[in-house]
């Protein structure tokens, strides 16, 4: 099939961006769409497809290519990793578009992601979100106690691990009109607070963790669950309220 | 150069403790004075940089990606091995030790080897004490699968997903030594030279990827964690930036290269579809466990299902060919990497491959859904349950088990695997070869050491399934960060590393015309175009089956690639700025030379061992034929200029616990 694409491009994070046409051919059905984008950019290389600012190839995150890694992160659209369910960009088919379409492809747009270049955000903050207190204090030794002598509910063990599927891409902040990180913060505070290794910590760490979300530029929630329509890893509105639930409790026991 | 593995003396279930107590310690408060970079932050090195902080060490640690959570490690499905005989099975601390050594086909060392078995249940422990949330059963206890090569369950998973949530854990771990300072993180950088002083790697040379700007860093040692080189085939299971560079920069420092052409080539992955493909997919080799393989028994039905006129589930039980389960009656489904893939091969060679493409083999789940559906219908008590009842709750069975992969694969072939069997075919996937350490996992670079997929150590010639994680977090865990003392002792006295030397200038020069020298290429063809050419040449030569002739018909014609490459190779924009092309093409000039270097050795090897097999040397049934009495030994290799000129270097393997014999299967 032959596309349109509406590619965002931007040299750098001081510069200002702009949409540019390109146009591309041979899309087969089996291609992924960052294969699409490998071919646009092949052509924009060789010469075959027309690039006429001299933009180069375009920029774009990626590594895995199968879901897991996070790092793909493009708005298709006007959809976070484009049409379809439970997807990231990189699972995404080209079977998905039609012949002559026209696709529009920008990047995350949130205060707290400044673009690098092209499609590539800075997403860092996730990263200090996490030093703020998702983990559970506990240094290497050869002796913590053995793994089965604390036995954990499978349903508990089973709702931790659905939240802990996060891979951090942000598409949760790309698709709230808030650019709010709640879904991202409550998948690690719910997955810490439904296992008993993480309760010694569990006040302390949903309020370092919510007021580094805050200082990093995230707007506030209001409910609208856009977010976890189109997160790719289906993290449940579940997870929200059980961390507005950890805060409150953790703001009664600290005030106490 | 002479080599000493320093093994501990005495009996190999006393190695290890003997060793720890015996090795030199730093005390905390020198511990402060001393400088370690860590490359890499998959499992190995964000393991090992958390570790290392913990104990007082300071740390650097070093990612390409923009977040250390988005290492390789990552994608790791299927789980992770320990010897916890929690299922009661017979399994131990030497079965592992022992189906370890025998899968990777008698090419590796037992004292290494036996640590890691020890090691292993302290990484669960671990790993539960961190909130990783690994499967449990009903009762609350951890669950365990088997994976292929062993006839025990000792592999723990967290569904599909397992590589996710270890790294999860070991990037907490990071992320909280991240938070005390103890750890500082260098996102969107690459490594690209390193540095030794009198002989003594005392830094690195990287670059930020955002600004092109080169950086010197100072280090009392350097661990490289920078995981395996598969992507010198372009098509792998690796991820896309995963590369060899790191380790080919130490080899050219000095470090030596070990194994290079034992690769793994898994037999689960989703086939090619087309000339555009950028990766192929891994599917778990836990579906192994419930899914069976099979071709078709008639050649016509084979040509008729790749014209698309024959469907496979319209195929009588009697007309498949479950050849796996005919050819090896005691492990089935379940034989080692390496045996599943040239069995997949041999078949479609003869005609009986499936897919458009005829490279594919079936994946089927029809017999595992009744199966369980049965024994579901028999839990819930249900009497005289229908035979849509049964496949119902047999789908759901296998949905909670494989749930994740099955998705996967939908979204990428477009086909429903509970409906119709899936299609695989053998992908590069691992590399047992890596750099050369000692007991210690030094290289033979002093202070530079190697960890995880990056070093040769464990796996010998073949690696058995939930062995990468496994050997991962117990370097960086429970290895490196003891051993790593005993070279450091001699260092409490040294003081800052300054990279105002000469020898940090002149690292940093030579990146400088190296880069210039790609940027002045300006030729007509993409990193990409050779890169793809290099995999062909490696695929067709030095894949699945290797032949004398073959390979050194490779090797001359990746001198002729290499040199092309740096005459013709295009590369746009500018060394300062964001520029992917540019450290693409960095990579790819690297895997131009081992790709070499891993077809020398292979041609070196007049031996079948594991993933290594040279047609010369098989049996008349077609298995591998090892050759323990002039090939029992590593081969190491130490940098010459050309990959064609290096030398080799052996390290004797000796075998004092277990009895070399041939690998049976059947
Ligand atoms: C699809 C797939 C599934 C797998 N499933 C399993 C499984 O179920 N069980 C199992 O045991 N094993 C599995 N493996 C193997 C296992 O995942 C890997 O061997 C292991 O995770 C490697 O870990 P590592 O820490 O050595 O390297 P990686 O996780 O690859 O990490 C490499 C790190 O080094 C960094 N790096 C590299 N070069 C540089 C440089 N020059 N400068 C700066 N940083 C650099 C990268 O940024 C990254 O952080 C699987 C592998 C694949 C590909
Ligand atoms: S919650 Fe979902 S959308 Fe948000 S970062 Fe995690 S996986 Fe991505
Ligand atoms: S590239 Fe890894 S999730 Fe898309």
């Amino acid at each position: 099939m032959n596309l349109t694409l509406k590619v965002w491009r931007q040299q750098n994070a001081d510069s200002k961006g702009e949409m540019v046409t390109y146009k591309v051919s041979d899309i087969t059905p089996d291609m992924s769409f960052l294969e699409m984008i490998d071919v646009l950019n092949e052509g924009i290389l060789s010469g075959d497809i027309e690039d006429k600012q001299n933009y180069g190839p375009v920029a774009f995150d990626h590594d895995c290519r199968e879901g897991i890694c996070g790092m793909c992160s493009m708005y298709i659209n006007g959809e976070p990793h484009g049409p379809g369910r439970a997807v990231t960009t990189c699972q995404l088919h080209m079977r998905e578009f039609s012949d002559g379409e026209t696709i529009y492809i920008e990047p995350w747009r949130a205060k707290a992601f400044p673009i690098i270049k092209d499609l590539v955000t800075d997403r860092s903050a996730f990263d200090r979100i996490i030093q703020a207190g998702g983990y559970v204090s506990v240094n290497t030794s050869g002796n913590t106690q053995d793994a089965n002598a604390l036995p954990i509910p499978k349903e508990n063990a089973d709702a931790a691990f659905d939240a802990a599927t996060c891979i951090g891409c942000g598409a949760c902040v790309a698709a709230c009109k808030n650019s709010s990180a709640m879904l991202f913060t409550s998948a690690k505070v719910a997955q810490l607070s439904l296992l008993p290794q993480g309760e010694p910590e569990r006040e302390k760490r949903v309020m370092d963790m919510v007021k580094q979300m805050d200082e990093e530029g995230f707007g506030n929630c209001t409910n609208t669950g856009a977010c976890s329509v189109e997160c790719p890893k289906e993290i449940s509105l579940e997870n929200i309220a059980r961390m507005n639930r950890e805060f409150l409790r953790a703001n009664l026991t600290s005030s106490k | 150069m002479k080599l000493d593995s320093k093994i501990p003396e005495g009996p190999l279930d006393k190695k290890w403790t003997n060793h720890k107590s015996n090795i030199r310690l730093v005390n905390p408060a020198n511990k402060r004075n001393i400088d370690v970079i860590v490359i890499g932050t998959g499992l190995a090195g964000a393991s090992a940089s958390a570790s290392l902080a913990e104990m007082g060490y300071n740390v650097k640690a070093f990612c390409f990606q923009d977040s250390p959570r988005r290492a390789h490690s990552i994608a790791a499905q299927g789980g992770i091995n320990a010897a916890k005989n929690y299922q009661n099975d017979g399994d131990s601390v030497y079965r592992l030790f022992y189906d370890t050594v025998k899968g990777g086909d008698y090419r590796s060392r037992e004292a290494n080897v036996y640590r890691l078995a020890e090691v292993s249940t302290n990484i669960i422990d671990q790993c539960v004490a961190q909130g990783v949330p690994f499967a449990r059963d009903y009762g609350g206890l951890l669950d365990n699968r088997s994976f292929g090569g062993v006839q025990v369950s000792r592999t723990f998973y967290a569904k599909g997903q397992t590589g996710q949530q270890l790294l999860l854990g070991a990037y907490s771990a990071l992320s909280r030594q991240i938070s005390k300072g103890k750890v500082k993180l260098y996102n969107r950088h690459e490594m690209v030279e390193i540095v030794k002083v009198d002989g003594k790697a005392r830094g690195i040379i990287a670059k930020n990827l955002v600004t092109g700007e080169l950086e010197r860093h100072g280090a009392h040692a350097v661990v490289l964690a920078s995981g395996g080189y598969g992507n010198v085939f372009f098509l792998s299971t690796n991820a896309m930036g995963s590369n060899g560079s790191a380790a080919w920069k130490a080899h050219r420092q000095g470090a030596l290269f070990s194994n290079p052409c034992f690769t793994q080539i898994h037999p689960t992955c989703i086939p090619v579809s087309g000339t555009y493909q950028s990766k192929l997919t891994l599917m778990s080799e836990s579906l192994r466990n419930d899914g069976r393989i099979w071709v078709p028994k008639e050649k016509e039905d084979a040509e008729a299902i790749r014209q698309g006129k024959l469907k496979p589930t319209d195929l009588p039980e009697e007309k498949r060919d479950y050849y796996l389960e005919r050819r090896y009656p005691a492990f089935g489904n379940l034989v080692p990497r390496d045996v599943a893939s040239r069995a997949a091969k041999e078949r479609c060679d003869a005609g009986y491959g499936v897919n458009k493409t005829g490279q594919a083999v079936y994946l089927d789940f029809a017999s595992a859904i009744q199966r369980y559906g049965k024994e579901e219908a028999a839990v819930q008590g249900l009497k005289n349950p229908s035979a849509q009842e049964i496949t119902d709750l047999g789908k759901k069975v296998v949905a909670s088990k494989y749930g994740n992969l099955f998705q996967m694969y939908e979204k990428i072939t477009g086909d429903n695997p509970y409906q119709t069997p899936m299609m695989i075919f053998p992908a590069v996937h691992y590399t047992m070869g890596g750099l050369w350490v000692d007991y210690n996992l030094m290289t033979s670079v002093p202070g530079l050491f190697a960890t995880g997929e990056s070093n040769f150590s464990d796996h010998g010639a073949n690696r058995l399934g939930a062995s990468a994680l496994m050997q991962g977090l117990a370097d960086g865990y429970f290895v490196l960060p003891y051993t790593i003392g005993d070279y450091l002792a001699d260092d409490i006295r040294t003081g800052p590393i300054s990279t105002d030397s000469k020898e940090f200038e002149d690292a940093e020069n030579e990146i400088v015309e190296r880069t210039q020298k790609l940027m002045n290429a300006k030729g007509k063809h993409s990193v990409d175009e050779y890169h793809k050419k290099l995999g062909l040449i490696m695929w067709n030569e030095c894949g699945m089956s290797r032949n004398a002739e073959g390979l050194k018909k490779a090797m001359k014609e990746i001198q002729e690639l290499r040199a092309d490459f740096w005459e013709n190779v295009k590369i746009p924009g500018n060394i300062n700025e964001y520029n992917p092309e540019l450290d693409k093409a960095g990579r790819v000039a690297d895997f131009l030379e081992l790709g070499e270097l891993m077809c020398k050795d292979a041609l070196e090897r007049e031996e079948s061992a594991g993933g290594h097999f040279r047609e010369e040397h098989q049996t008349e049934e077609g298995e591998a034929k090892r050759d323990d009495e002039n090939y029992a030994f590593v081969s190491c290799w130490n940098y010459k200029g050309n990959p064609s000129d290096a030398e080799l270097i052996k390290e004797d393997l000796v075998f004092e616990n277990i009895e070399l014999k041939t690998r049976s299967y059947k």
